[in-house]
């Protein structure tokens, strides 16, 4: 890779060992002033190292780093700031118990600025004495952003920043990013969605195993590209069906249903749900941030109990006052963030094992030999990788989730409940775990699965539910559900209404000048 | 979908295994026991350096009869550490059970004497694990308290009994301070089972798989199934128990008994746990350490005794080693 | 001094509706309030003639653990807890007396703006240990504990020395008015001083930072350990007041460390900081000590044995912590 003079930043050669593990081999990053770059890789292959690295979370091995020519090493996040690298994490820098103001006050950052680029970013009205612990984490993210932008780095790192974003939000920043082309500031954006990628930036730098493996020119089609840079030698056609859904068994109609929900609320969030779900199906919940769906997840899997309605396991009404109640009734739950559900310090097999001993019947000796069976079965199931079995923080973050999925296989699942098991996890074992579900439902169990990724839904699922508002507004074969109707159906839309999305997709793709793939135009 | 398979593990998977340069890291991480071991041999062997002729059986009768107490103390705190909680009352119930034990058994005979401390320590025991586990009490705070509790109504029946005084049973002095053929303290005989129970449990049992899971991380052994309430109720009333336990044989040792007897062990029972190599935030260690710590600390204060140092050095020397001791174990412990 | 120890920084009072924002983050505090003057209240029932006399010496008794309850609170607001504040505080209390015993006002000054230098640098060593050898905070500080009280022990074995007159003044008798307590006006003075522009300093808001979050703190360009370091070293300082306190109030210096380590624990916890970090402030903690010397003075005038009151200490912390976490609970739940 030549350095050219003009550009703003260009790392080459950067290493980094964890002990004898390399996180880094050789990576390469060069941005061009007024482009919005893109950074990608799988999971493992060192984005976040990367990044770290040049926010000056991390102090590498090896490597050169220039920033507008000059030589760039960051020990901190306030000397990366000062060298004009200013980051904007999965998890927000602010402090959760002193109020916005004094956050900014805090990092030196201009107030007036900030209120320009809130306002800009969809939050014109935020009070700035709130207290961060009171505001939900889109908004913190917003604020994050906006204090990012209001001191006017040269380069701006965004990881995920649309994660956990509802979809209004979501449009302004892209918006906002599309704008910073053109200036002599540049971003980097990391993201999973390949779609905002190809919305908003010109080139994308992908990473694998450590070492930088190609600079694309994001273009209409380049997704493939870069999925096959991502994975290596095996190229593959991503949205490939798992299994042929239509030909899943067909069921009986007097069949009891596994889940009977009945009207089912709580609080604001959750007004009224009703659905079935059966034995040897994968029901997709479809839904915006924040409708509801982790309401309803809660109750499904005993964290929270429902405010009314009803729900019946095989005809059977139940309340779940702990998850072990749902456990036992044979509904478990793989939640979304991995630090919720694993053990870090424990072994594989212990996390795998721990739903066998929780019992207070199953205090006492551990069948070793029994357990062995069921885990090594699970292990081999889920095709996980055991060279770093002793500790779960060493494994990836594919790894991990397929551990806390292998938890549940090992003892035999009849319900499955998967909120978002796919998120921050790299295609292949993606595609793995969708496969994981089909087999599952083939053998019998139910699978509710909610994502945030539309695609899944038609890879995975026999039909789709959609909530909004705490109800559900739709139901949806699978045959039908591509990825603009749910999309329209997730906003509660009549067809012949324009949705936001086309509205900033349209902005948007004159600026990246390619057509949108976010919806129909 | 085998081929797909095997790239998502090429990419995910760490790309080579440790190497032999961090073998030591290792060694210290995965099996504490060995330098714990080599540490306790090198403190005997400068003893016998320093006072030839010491280490005998009859020494080492008398240092183990000395550590077994601790030990059982330090079970305590490795027990509550693991779920990333504290015991900090165990010294006020332990002197309650001595204390209860010496009063009672002057009119009720030794063993209605010792239910009687075995009963009112679990009831301790349940009111701190109800409260940490359900009520969600900060486990230092409850079980300060708790010691504040218990001294205040110690002292308070201690006036109560002033007429009756104390004694101190024959068979509890045997088995505190008593020593079988020059070099078995008979204080083995209750604590070899106690050992046992514990260091397997912990491998072996669901119980102990629970703890640490808990301590690990109680969201996901919520989610899991696991009733964390539960766990904590029974580590806390186990925790209790094993205190009277130490509290008795320590009146057997000492043939005495008053409301603040066990107090001065507190910070060493922590002290042996956290030698031993369990991690105070929960999630990681093991007893067969805590054992060894509650010898080095023992051995370590005979020879600084031995060596004529004033009370004041100990305590230094304690304080330095331990804060070296869990430095070390957080540097090989705490990568990634 | 009291309206803003105990506040949420940044939040001023800059209107009425900013006020009522204050008194709703502050609820803690406020109920405390309430409690001190209603246990104040008890006291005049219980014995009529409780005057200014017993607010005096209510005023020197509670020095000590007062200045060892804000050390604790500051170390625990940014994140930490320091289980050595009471062996620091003997510390403090025996080089105090040692160097003073028999020696003139000028070298008395010297000596005690030499023991609150080693008080600061004491802590400082507490928090640079925590930092550099990354062990939980819990861990280095009740080892240090060991250390700062074998230390004492060795500068001087037995309580002795002595404390320079002046000194002694300095906290005995009322100023102006017979309600108004010299050694309130010096706790008063010296957390006014030293800790409320701390406070509302940045270097204050970093404290609170690195308690609230410290990941969150360092990608906000704080630099996490030397804020540590700084939290430690003002523990230390107070903890030093604290055993200066002990002298000037004994006259001698005090080498047993006691029981202040965990009575500032105590608290704290009951002056509204959360052990968890970032939430609290000084008033609270230091209303807490006053209430709970109260309650003993109560219980003393009802004929109670005084052990028993030892119990009910223990009874009031646990419970103030039980509803504490109740209501949190229902918070939660809402």
């Amino acid at each position: 890779m030549h350095s050219a003079p003009d550009l703003l930043l260009d790392a080459t050669g950067v290493a980094k060992h964890y002990g004898a593990v390399v996180a880094l081999r050789s990576a390469s990053l060069a941005v061009r002033p007024g482009e919005v770059h893109a950074l990608m890789g799988a999971n493992g292959a060192g984005k976040s190292t990367l990044v770290k690295v040049l926010t000056g979370g991390v102090r590498p091995d090896g490597g050169t780093i220039l920033v507008r020519g000059k030589p760039f090493a960051a020990r901190s996040p306030a000397e990366a700031r000062r060298g004009g690298i200013v980051s904007v994490y999965q998890e927000p820098a602010l402090i959760p118990d002193i109020d916005v103001r004094s956050n900014l006050r805090l990092t030196q950052s201009p107030i007036e600025a900030t209120r320009h680029w809130l306002a800009e970013l969809g939050l014109p009205d935020l009070d700035l004495t709130d207290l961060v612990r009171d505001l939900p984490l889109a908004t913190l993210r917003i604020i994050d952003l906006a204090r990012a932008l209001a001191i006017e780095p040269d380069i701006l790192m965004l990881d995920e920043m649309t994660a956990a974003l509802p979809a209004n939000l979501t449009e302004h920043v892209l918006e906002v990013i599309a704008r910073q082309k053109g200036t002599d500031r540049s971003v980097i954006f990391i993201s999973h969605r390949l779609i905002e990628i190809a919305a908003v930036c010109d080139r994308a730098t992908v990473l694998r195993e450590g070492q930088t493996v190609g600079v694309v020119d994001v273009s209409h089609g380049s997704e493939n590209r870069i999925v096959a840079l991502m994975l290596g030698d095996m190229v593959r056609d991503l949205p490939a069906r798992v299994a042929d859904v239509a030909s899943a068994s067909p069921r009986p109609a007097d069949a009891v249903p596994r889940i009977s929900a009945r009207s089912l609320s709580a609080g604001t969030k959750l007004a009224d749900v009703s659905f079935d779900l059966h034995q040897g199906e994968v029901l997709g919940v479809v839904a915006l941030e924040g409708q509801g769906q982790d309401e309803l997840f809660d109750i499904l899997s005993g964290s929270e109990r429902p405010g009314g309605g009803e729900l019946l396991v095989d005809g059977t009404a139940v309340s779940f006052r702990h998850p072990a109640d749902a456990i036992r009734a044979g509904l478990v739950y793989v939640p979304a963030d991995r630090a919720e559900a694993l053990l870090m310090q424990r072994s594989v097999r212990e996390n795998i094992a721990l739903p066998f001993t929780t019992r207070f019947g199953a205090w006492g000796p551990i069948d070793v030999g029994g357990e062995r069976r069921k885990v090594d079965k699970a292990i081999a199931t889920l095709q996980i990788d055991t060279r770093a079995a002793a500790e779960v923080r060493r494994l990836s973050g594919g790894n991990q989730q397929k551990v806390t999925i292998a938890r549940w296989v090992a003892g035999g699942v009849r319900t499955m409940l998967c909120f978002d098991p796919t998120r921050g996890i790299d295609i292949g074992t993606k595609q793995q775990i969708y496969q994981l579900l089909r087999d599952l439902a083939s053998e019998g169990a139910a699978v509710l699965l909610y994502t945030s990724e539309l695609k899944e839904i038609q890879l995975a699922c026999d039909r789709a539910i959609v909530i909004f508002g705490g109800r559900i507004v739709a139901e949806i074969d699978v045959a039908d559900a591509d990825e603009a109707t749910l999309l329209r159906a997730a906003y509660d839309l009549r067809p012949e209404e324009l949705m936001p999305e086309d509205v900033a997709s349209a902005a948007v793709a004159v600026e990246a000048d390619h057509p949108s793939l976010v919806g129909p135009t | 979908m085998t081929r797909t398979a095997g790239t998502a593990r090429s990419a995910d998977a760490p790309r080579s295994p440790l190497l032999s340069g961090s073998a030591w890291r290792r060694i210290i991480r995965d099996r504490p026991l060995i330098p714990l071991v080599i540490l306790l041999v090198v403190l005997v062997a400068v003893l016998e350096l320093a006072k030839p002729g010491i280490v005998n059986g009859n020494w080492a009768a008398t240092t183990m009869r000395t550590a077994i107490p601790l030990a059982i103390l330090a079970a305590c705190q490795t027990l509550a550490m693991l779920t990333g909680g504290i015991d900090l009352s165990v010294g006020a119930v332990a002197s309650m059970a001595a204390f209860l034990m010496a009063t009672q058994a002057t009119g009720q005979g030794a063993v209605v004497a010792i239910a009687i401390a075995l009963v009112a320590c679990a009831f301790a025991g349940v009111v701190n694990g109800v409260a940490i586990g359900v009520f969600k009490v900060h486990p230092l705070i409850m079980t300060l308290g708790m010691s504040l509790v218990v001294l205040g109504l110690m002292s308070v029946y201690q006036l109560a009994m002033v007429q009756s005084g104390t004694l101190v049973p024959d068979p509890i002095q045997w088995l505190g301070s008593g020593i079988s053929f020059g070099f078995v303290p008979n204080s083995l005989v209750v604590f070899v089972p106690i050992a046992i129970l514990i260091v397997i449990g912990l491998r072996r049992s669901g119980y102990g798989r629970l703890l640490f899971a808990v301590g690990d991380n109680p969201i996901a052994a919520r989610l899991s199934g696991t009733r964390v309430w539960q766990v904590l109720v029974a580590l806390y009333v186990m925790s209790a128990i094993l205190a009277a336990i130490a509290g008795i044989l320590i009146a057997g040792l000492l043939n005495t008994a008053t409301v603040s007897l066990v107090e001065q062990s507190v910070l060493p029972s922590v002290a042996a746990a956290v030698i031993g190599g369990t991690s105070i935030i929960g999630g990681r260690g093991g007893y067969a350490g805590t054992i060894v710590g509650a010898l080095i600390l023992t051995v370590l204060t005979t020879l600084l005794t031995v060596l004529e140092m004033p009370e004041a050095v100990r305590q230094v020397l304690f304080g330095a080693i331990i804060v070296a001791v869990a430095a070390a174990y957080t540097r090989v412990t705490g990568e990634s | 001094m009291s309206a803003g120890i105990g506040m949420v920084p940044g939040a001023r009072a800059r209107s009425g509706d900013t006020a009522g924002a204050w008194a709703r983050r502050n609820v803690w505090t406020l109920g405390l309030i309430g409690l001190l003057l209603a246990f104040l209240a008890l006291t005049k029932v219980i014995q009529p003639n409780y005057g200014a006399p017993g607010i005096q010496g209510l005023a020197i008794s509670i020095l000590p653990i007062a200045f060892a309850a804000v050390a604790q609170a500051i170390v625990v607001i940014s994140g930490g807890i320091d289980l050595s504040v009471g062996s620091m505080m003997a510390l403090a209390s025996v080089t105090s007396a040692v160097l003073m015993k028999d020696q003139g006002d000028v070298i008395g000054v010297a000596v005690v703006v030499g023991v609150l230098l080693l008080g600061a640098t004491v802590g400082a060593i507490n928090g640079g240990l925590v930092v550099a050898t990354k062990v939980p905070d819990i861990v280095v500080t009740l080892a240090m504990s060991f250390v700062w009280a074998g230390t004492a022990l060795l500068i001087l074995n037995t309580p002795g020395g002595g404390a320079a007159p002046w000194l002694m003044a300095i906290i005995s008798g009322p100023l102006g008015s017979p309600w108004l307590p010299k050694a309130l006006i010096v706790l008063a003075v010296v957390v006014a001083v030293v800790w409320l522009p701390l406070r509302r300093s940045t270097m204050g808001l970093a404290l609170y930072a690195v308690g609230s979050s410290r990941l969150a703190a360092f990608r906000s360009g704080i630099a996490v350990g030397r804020t540590k370091i700084i939290a430690y070293a003002l523990t230390g300082f107070f903890s030093a007041m604290g055993g200066l306190a002990l002298t000037a109030s004994g006259g001698v210096g005090a080498p047993v460390p006691g029981s202040y380590t965990l009575q500032s624990v105590a608290a704290i916890v009951l002056g509204g900081v959360s052990l968890a970090g970032g939430r609290g402030g000084v008033l609270g903690p230091i209303i807490a000590v006053i209430v709970l010397a109260l309650v003993r003075i109560d219980l003393t005038f009802l004929g109670v044995d005084p052990n028993l009151s030892t119990a009910i200490q223990g009874v009031i912390l646990i419970g103030v912590v039980m509803f504490g976490s109740l209501v949190a609970m229902r918070k939660v739940r809402a």
